[in-house]
């Protein structure tokens, strides 16, 4: 019994950094860049390749920008293009699965027919080649991931309407007389939002993985802007050549706030489902 | 077992010819003009007229509709078309790199279900003791860290460092021919970079799994017979938490088509995931479709193979 009770605590306490991490992170994005400006094409090369120190927490880079100051700008831009990405594969996946679950009958099946079939693409592959046609830029990046990873929001809002669509309270409203647009309107988007909501959370660090592999093969932002993955590309050839630091900082901050919204997600699912808490124990 | 075969095929040639045309519709809306790209700064000093020659033989003068028609035309029949970055037959580029491909995933795929097992058995084993905390800790570390990141953590550790292993690429550079040790040295970063980057859900599925099978009554009576511990933990316990293991193993194929691009690139492995980036960079459109096809293809094997196994392994589902 001590120990379920020291698991616990222990758990508490991962959530509370989770969260703690997160709060400072979004802070440091928020606050610093506007305080600091940073010159996107600054060349400094007396300081170029400095290891960690004082004036630079994280070290240089191979041009002599520090690389602390960096990440948090590349991490501010990949969340913006993340952000956008999630909403847009919620959007796209969130119409389907309304039109799909609301519709019913042959549309239903057709519909869903896509969505396995999109699903059963890889991602990855598909983004490369969608990028690939086009010039590097955020739109590019936005693009190939919102449309590679709709189908998880399609799924959840289809079978969401489907269980929606036979509850007394909708079917008061059909027979009370109201219209096709009132149901949803009225009756099904407010039951949804959260789920969607959730979705979208969900989405945010799997888009910016994508964002920063696309970056990071020379395919994603355009190469002088700081984004993560460009960072991490850059620093590249640092490394072979001994200076670890140019690399390994800005994949910490792809890491750490991935984890961290992992640990809180976890933590969201054990309280809805309380029956995975004791297998799940991390 | 037949008629789900058919149904799969059924399934695969429409969602294959949506991709050509999502391809298709994709490149020609592209800003990017193949024949430019094809020269580079020779566009500058090349005479319009052969430009247009260039464009008549590649057949881009022609409606789009025909040439979507003629393209899919010859894949049918095999001719793959002539790749712009390379300046060969796609054929011949794709057939000499995908046996590499395959070697290197295919021992990662090895090496990955192996270490799995004997990870996540260990973890469930050792249930809420220290190890299972580092081992899950790990897991859920590493299932969040960015593969072409660990990869160029370890060529640091391992290549720069310590010096042990190769950096990249398939052979010493010195080197003139193939030889297997060599090449066995290459691999040796890669391969464990990309089997541990897919691993984590696997090491935590195992865990889960064999947790859940060692509270059964079948293990409880095995203990009481008698048997020794290792015995009751893979004989029993792992056995049948193994059931739904291959159809998990087919659903990942996306995952490791994905990795298979950011390692081979990091490694510089001259397999066909890497040269999918090299025809991206060069907008190298007879290339890339073919290989985006050849990525599709294998997810929906993948899938096909899940699902045979699946039923292989637990014919109550063949009847329902």
């Amino acid at each position: 019994m001590t120990t379920e009770l020291a698991q616990v605590k222990v758990r508490r306490k991962g959530v509370w950094a989770a969260a703690i991490t997160l709060g400072v992170l979004a802070l440091a994005v928020l606050v610093v860049p506007p305080i600091v400006q940073l010159d996107q094409q600054l060349v400094d090369l007396r300081s170029a390749g400095l290891a960690p120190s004082l004036a630079h927490p994280l070290g240089t880079d191979e041009m002599g920008r520090d690389v602390l100051l960096r990440s948090l700008y590349g991490l501010r831009v990949s969340f913006m293009v993340g952000l956008v990405a999630a909403l847009v594969s919620m959007v796209i996946g969130g119409l389907i699965g309304l039109a799909a679950g609301s519709l019913g009958g042959l549309p239903d099946r057709l519909l869903m027919r896509v969505v396995d079939g999109f699903s059963a693409l890889p991602h990855l592959l598909l983004g490369i080649f969608i990028v690939a046609m086009f010039a590097p830029s955020p739109y590019a990046v936005i693009v190939s991931v919102g449309v590679t990873h709709w189908t998880t929001a399609a799924r959840i809002v289809r079978s969401e309407v489907l269980s929606l669509r036979e509850r007394p309270f909708v079917e008061a409203a059909v027979s009370g007389g109201a219209s096709r647009a009132r149901v949803v309107r009225r009756h099904l988007l407010p039951h949804l939002a959260p789920h969607l909501l959730l979705a979208t959370v969900l989405m945010v660090p799997h888009a910016i993985w994508h964002e920063t592999a696309l970056s990071f093969l020379g395919l994603g932002l355009p190469p002088h802007l700081a984004s993560l993955g460009n960072m991490i590309n850059d620093g590249q050839r640092s490394l072979l050549s001994g200076d670890w630091w140019s690399s390994f900082a800005p994949g910490l901050f792809i890491l750490v706030p991935t984890l961290a919204v992992s640990v809180l997600t976890q933590h969201w699912r054990d309280r809805l489902n309380p029956r995975t808490r004791s297998e799940l124990s991390l | 077992m037949l008629r789900l075969v058919l149904w799969r095929l059924a399934f695969a040639a429409p969602v294959l010819i949506m991709v050509t045309i999502g391809m298709f519709a994709l490149a020609s809306a592209s800003p990017f003009d193949p024949v430019r790209q094809y020269l580079g700064d020779r566009a500058m000093t090349t005479s319009p007229e052969v430009v247009a020659q260039i464009r008549a033989n590649w057949a881009l003068d022609r409606p789009i509709m025909e040439q979507y028609a003629t393209w899919l035309g010859n894949l049918v029949q095999g001719d793959l078309g002539e790749s712009r970055s390379f300046h060969r037959p796609v054929l011949d580029v794709v057939t000499e790199r995908l046996p590499w491909t395959l070697l290197a995933t295919g021992s990662a795929i090895v090496l990955m279900l192996a270490g799995s097992l004997l990870v996540g058995t260990l973890a469930a084993w050792r249930q809420g003791g220290a190890l299972d905390r580092v081992i899950t800790g790990a897991a859920f570390a590493n299932e969040s860290a960015p593969v072409f990141w660990l990869a160029l953590l370890v060529v640091y550790v391992f290549s720069v460092k310590l010096g042990w292993l190769p950096a990249g690429g398939l052979t010493d550079a010195a080197s003139t021919t193939v030889d297997p040790l060599d090449v066995a040295r290459h691999m040796v970063l890669p391969v464990t970079v990309l089997a541990v980057s897919q691993s984590s859900w696997l090491v935590l599925y195992v865990r889960e799994s064999v947790i859940g099978t060692l509270r059964e009554d079948f293990v409880t009576g095995a203990r009481a017979r008698g048997l020794r511990e290792r015995t009751v933990l893979i004989r029993h316990a792992l056995r049948s938490a193994l059931l739904p293991f291959l159809t998990l193993l087919g659903a990942r194929i996306p995952e490791l088509v994905t990795g298979a691009i950011l390692v081979e690139t990091v490694f510089s492995w001259p397999g066909v995931a890497s040269t999918s980036v090299q025809a991206a960079l060069a907008v190298d459109f007879p290339l890339l479709a073919v290989l985006t096809l050849l990525g599709t293809v294998a997810v929906l094997t993948g899938n096909l193979v899940a699902d045979l196994a699946y039923r292989l392994a637990d014919p109550r589902v063949a009847t329902s």
